[in-house]
């Protein structure tokens, strides 16, 4: 019995070491996990994770400063992406999912201040001083940004119309009547 | 006209789980109607029992779930694993061990891997080895068969057996139970007797088992209604039967004053309801083509190689699990060569 | 027919993997001839009815369209023209539900008919187009709109143009309509075989190809008939044979076809013309001899109404653009009230939600079914690794392990099976006990996979135009980092000659910053 206990604990041991050795042999230098992180990430550019920016929020969750489920545009999709890709369980959102829309800057009322396009990430908005601006929307990512510099409130957002190139068959609904686990690992890789 | 999105096909489906649990119950009627006849009603006894504690069991952890039971047992599924279950074990066998047993297979082997299609193993084979390996005495306690014994159980007679454990009066256990003819071979064989010897035995029948030969005889005939009906394929059932009759012709060959006839292998035991009714459990099989020939062949070959030389008489239920296990592999490795990609895969 | 009969005992037929054998229900609507439809009222014209670039549209909203008049200009290689069906005013081009799966609108132009189908001039017939250049014969093709009209719509004249480079041997053309219910190639073969063969003679021209192959489902003898005597009275049976193949769910798909009747594979994600295979629906052949030897666009075509909840189940020569409600009413209008209303055949097809959808090139068949016929499915099981999808897959795959990883929404595993080998044909989701509604599944990984590198397209590009920015926001800071420093060392050398330096910088700094970064954009 004892000698049972003590050579497993001798095994514990020595794969604990291992694993420990391999962590420093392999440790990955640069932050090529930063970069992974950000290729998943919406580029929103919107700042509702709390960073200034999609690569901040990367570098952040890198880091381990943060969690992986404070992007709102990327919502479930990025979660799980991220969640996967470092091995991590998946979180819920922790903020509301929105539908995607873009910016619209109404041209009657637009004064041609250009605070909106200074402010935009990604330089979607075309306009010059004391002229009428004009959004982009192909390149608009939706970021809302622009919205609370306007001085006269002439910028507002536009679900995008959804269309048939880009739509999605649903997941089917029909609840599967007894199940418990997503996927059990029945197919040995 | 209610609108939704539903993608094809439109028309109804051709086959339902339930609808193919209650033709494998089907096909195990004849079976299951000679094991009573040479082993009386005990068996009887277990299969309402098993079925019993099965549902009852099954109902128990969906509702703990906090789902609603009907669907699982509609499907039929726990039914089969206590019939399987019931028709492997000794007909007497006391009730507290057929309600483990079921325990076991419903609650630990399936419901707790996710349920119907998510159980790696066999319940009912899980169940079987699990009382095997912790009761090993009362699980080898056969009947003698009916044309054997004097003294025929009774209905009542029999429920009082399985319910408290207690024999008729007069009766000795060794009047009504005796080896299965597999376990009364290994016994000889080890104590070096020759075929020919251990074949004076009354125990032994035309080709098996007295007894024994004609429930697997209708066995086999279910198993074919199966084939028939399509409700399993062949591949399994004919590639396990074949493995164990090449390797018991093999030894036979070699040596026929120690080895049974090849025969005997195929109607002694479970073989035949292991390769049509146990081994076919979709759930727990291959599902490639190629694997299902692997799997079976490989249960097969096991079954002779346990039989011969394991420590326990029967074998079905061991290979079976021990396959169940590499499953998942070898169906990754005979994954068939799709349409249009043109090297052979695996 | 001895002749034909000795065709058919020498030819080799191969089989492809699964299938399945599901009751052909054809007898409801292939007993009565194809029959015209009165003209609507108005029709509803899709711009988009082919694979490829949309068209554009080149008449005005109020003008008056002559039926065959091109209303809408393909944009690209791939592309196809669309034509006015009939003769009216053009009132408006607008969004309205089209054939689609997902029931959203697409822009259609909208025709007020003026009941006299008075037709366009048309260009003249090209009876001696074997003496014409190939590419004009081309060229009338893609003018007259053809696409394939056995649903997958990708115009005909690129795929009657596979290049210099493959060497095309055998043309083969589909009659086997493999999906229930469906029978207007099976009308088409029995009431225009003449025409089809004119347009098998002007591919098998284009082509260049050896030998002609039409290959029919052995339940259509009468189409079989009927086309072994039509070729008898032409001089192509040398070259053609009418192949009849055996009845199995999906030999009508393009490749499993090909399988039956070539032996060969086309390779994964590849095309026929890789195998020297081309491969044309019996409709499109008859398209193709309306556009050439009468300078014809396609503005019509046949369409299968059927389904136990149809009144008189039949064909109809159809305008495209017609509500598939005027088809319905045409037929009698509903025995009973269909449970499901289906665009094409119960296999393949998609449930309208619309019965006011307008009837496009590649429609062949409105299906209502009864209750009894499509029962609403129940709740589906869960997967029993029973094994039956995978036999019943033509295209060899794991359906149930697709399923496995499509559930987990894990896309990366489902390509490692090959989700993308899948023809969405639906024997696995038929055959499976537990009715999981397997298709559905991997349609919404294949859509769900496309959208997601459409989304991150988008995302590199707004990466992209986030740099830029920055990098330019970085570079101005720099610039006028510089600036102030040369003006700073230049005061400060001034300083030293002069004597009160500090209020001059001040100045001069504050005057250069603000505006730039406002200004530069
Ligand atoms: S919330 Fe998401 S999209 Fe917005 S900045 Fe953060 S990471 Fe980028
Ligand atoms: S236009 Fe407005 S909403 Fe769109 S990307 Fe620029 S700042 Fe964001
Ligand atoms: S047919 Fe259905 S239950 Fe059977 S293996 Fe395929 S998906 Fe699973
Ligand atoms: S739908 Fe796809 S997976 Fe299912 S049988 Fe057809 S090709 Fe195979």
């Amino acid at each position: 019995m004892l000698t049972a206990i003590l050579a497993i604990a001798a095994l514990a041991v020595l794969f604990g070491l291992m694993l420990g050795y391999s962590a420093i042999r392999f440790h990955v230098e640069g932050d090529p996990i930063a970069d992974q992180i950000d290729s998943l990430l919406p580029q929103t550019q919107c700042g509702q994770c709390g960073h200034p920016g999609c690569r901040p929020y990367a570098e952040a969750v890198a880091r381990g400063d943060d969690d992986i489920n404070k992007c709102a545009p990327g919502g479930e999709a990025t979660i799980l992406a991220m969640a996967d890709l470092l091995g991590r369980e998946p979180v819920a959102l922790d903020a509301e999912e929105k539908l995607p829309a873009v910016a619209f800057i109404d041209p009657e009322r637009c004064i041609g201040c250009t605070l909106c396009l200074q402010n935009c990430p990604v330089d979607a908005i075309v306009g010059a001083a004391k002229q009428l601006h004009g959004i982009l929307s192909k390149e608009c990512t939706g970021c809302e940004l622009c919205l609370p510099p306007c001085p006269v409130n002439c910028i507002s957002m536009v679900p995008v119309t959804e269309e048939i190139s880009g739509w999605r068959w649903p997941f089917p609904s029909t609840p599967l009547k007894e199940t418990a686990k997503s996927q059990p690992e029945r197919a040995a890789a | 006209m209610k609108t939704f999105i539903a993608s094809s096909p439109h028309v109804a489906r051709v086959n339902r789980v339930d609808s193919i649990m209650l033709q494998v119950l089907l096909a195990l009627v004849p079976g299951i109607l000679a094991m009573i006849w040479f082993f009386g009603w005990g068996l009887l006894i277990n299969i309402l029992l098993a079925v019993t504690f099965a549902v009852a069991a099954e109902c128990t952890v969906i509702l703990a779930r906090g789902r609603s039971p009907l669907p699982a047992i509609a499907d039929l599924s726990a039914v089969v694993t206590a019939v399987l279950f019931a028709i492997s074990v000794p007909p007497i066998l006391p009730w507290w061990m057929t309600l483990l047993g079921m325990l076991f297979a419903i609650v630990l082997v399936k419901q707790l891997y996710g349920g119907m299609g998510y159980n790696p193993f066999n319940p009912a084979m899980a169940a079987y080895v699990f009382l095997l390996v912790s009761y090993p005495v009362a699980m080898t306690n056969w009947l003698t068969p009916t044309m054997l014994t004097e003294h025929h159980l009774s209905f009542t007679e029999s429920l009082r057996i399985i319910l408290d454990g207690s024999l008729p009066q007069g009766l000795s256990w060794d009047a009504v139970t005796s080896a299965t003819p597999l376990d009364e071979m290994r016994g000889k064989l080890d104590r070096n007797l020759t075929m020919g010897e251990i074949r004076q035995s009354p125990l032994w029948g035309a080709f098996g088992g007295r007894g024994w030969e004609w429930v697997a005889a209708w066995f086999l005939l279910g198993g074919i209604y199966l084939l028939w009906k399509r409700i399993i394929t062949w591949h399994i059932p004919v590639s396990l039967l074949s493995s164990l009759l090449v390797c018991a012709t093999l030894f036979w060959a070699i040596e026929p004053q120690t080895h049974p006839f090849p025969a005997f292998h195929l109607f002694s035991g479970a073989a035949i309801l292991g390769a049509f009714f146990i081994a076919t459990d979709p759930v727990t099989a291959c599902t490639t083509t190629r694997g299902q020939i692997i799997f079976g062949a490989s249960i097969g070959a096991l079954v002779y190689v346990i039989r011969t030389w394991g420590g326990y008489p029967d074998a079905i239920a061991f290979s079976v699990l021990l396959l169940n296990i590499a499953a998942p592999m070898i169906d990754h490795y005979t994954q068939p060569r799709v349409f249009g990609h043109g090297g052979k895969r695996g | 027919m001895a002749v034909a009969h000795s065709l058919i005992a020498n030819r080799r037929l191969w089989t492809f993997h699964g299938g399945i054998h599901i009751p052909d229900e054809k007898s409801l609507s292939n007993g009565a001839p194809i029959a015209p439809i009165a003209l609507p009222s108005r029709l509803v014209v899709p711009l988009q009815q082919h694979i490829g670039a949309p068209a554009r549209v080149i008449v005005a909203v109020g003008e008056r369209v002559l039926k065959g008049q091109m209303i809408a200009e393909p944009t690209g290689l791939v592309s196809a023209p669309v034509h006015a069906p009939s003769s009216g005013t053009l009132v408006a081009i607008e969004s309205h539900p089209i054939p689609h799966p997902s029931g959203l609108m697409a822009p259609c132009a909208i025709i007020e008919t003026d009941g006299e189908d008075a037709w366009a001039e048309l260009p003249p017939p090209m009876t001696d187009y074997p003496q014409l250049d190939p590419e004009l014969i081309r060229e009338r093709i893609r003018w007259a709109g053809v696409v394939g009209m056995g649903g997958a719509s990708f115009p005909t004249s690129v795929k009657l143009s596979p290049g210099t480079d493959r060497h095309i041997h055998t043309l083969i053309i589909n009659g086997a309509e493999c999906e229930p219910y469906i029978s207007c190639d099976d009308r088409l073969m029995r009431e225009r075989s003449g025409h089809i063969f004119e347009g098998v003679r002007i591919m098998h021209h284009l082509l260049g190809v050896k030998q002609v192959l039409i290959g029919i489902e052995d339940n259509k003898p009468e189409a079989i008939e009927e086309m072994r005597l039509a070729l008898a009275e032409t001089d192509m049976h040398t070259y053609t044979e009418i192949v009849p193949i055996p009845t199995l769910y999906p030999s009508g798909g393009e490749k499993q076809l090909i399988r039956i009747l070539t032996g060969k594979e086309v390779p994964t994600k590849g095309i026929p013309a890789q195998v020297g295979i081309v491969c044309q629906n019996v409709g499109t052949a008859a398209a193709v001899a309306d556009a050439v030897l009468e300078g014809r666009p396609l503005v019509s075509r046949v369409v299968t109404v059927t389904g136990r909840a149809i009144a008189n189940p039949r064909n109809l020569e159809v305008p495209i653009g017609t509500p598939a409600s005027d088809l319905i009413a045409h037929c009698g209008g509903y025995r009973e009230t269909p449970r499901k209303l289906v665009c094409g055949g119960p296999m393949m097809g998609f449930a309208l939600r619309d019965a006011d959808t307008p009837i496009t090139k590649a429609t062949n068949c409105v299906l209502a079914l009864t209750p009894e016929e499509s029962p609403a499915p129940g709740p589906a099981l869960a997967c029993i690794r029973c094994g039956r999808c995978a036999q019943a897959c033509p295209a060899n795959l794991l359906p149930q392990q697709m399923y496995w990883h499509a559930r987990a929404k894990d896309l990366d595993r489902v390509q490692d099976y090959n989700l993308f080998d899948c023809i969405e044909c639906g024997c696995c989701a038929q055959v499976c006990p537990s009715h999981i509604p397997l298709v559905q599944y991997y349609r919404y990984a294949k859509t769900e996979i496309w959208s997601r590198e459409q989304e991150k397209r988008k995302s590199e590009q707004a990466r992209a135009r986030h740099a830029a920015k920055q990098a330019r926001l970085e570079r101005q800071e720099q610039e006028r980092q510089a600036k102030l420093r040369k003006q700073k060392e230049a005061l400060a050398a001034k300083a030293k000659a002069q004597a009160k330096p500090e209020t001059a910088a001040k100045q001069q700094a504050s005057a250069a910053s603000p505006t730039e970064t406002a200004n530069d954009s």
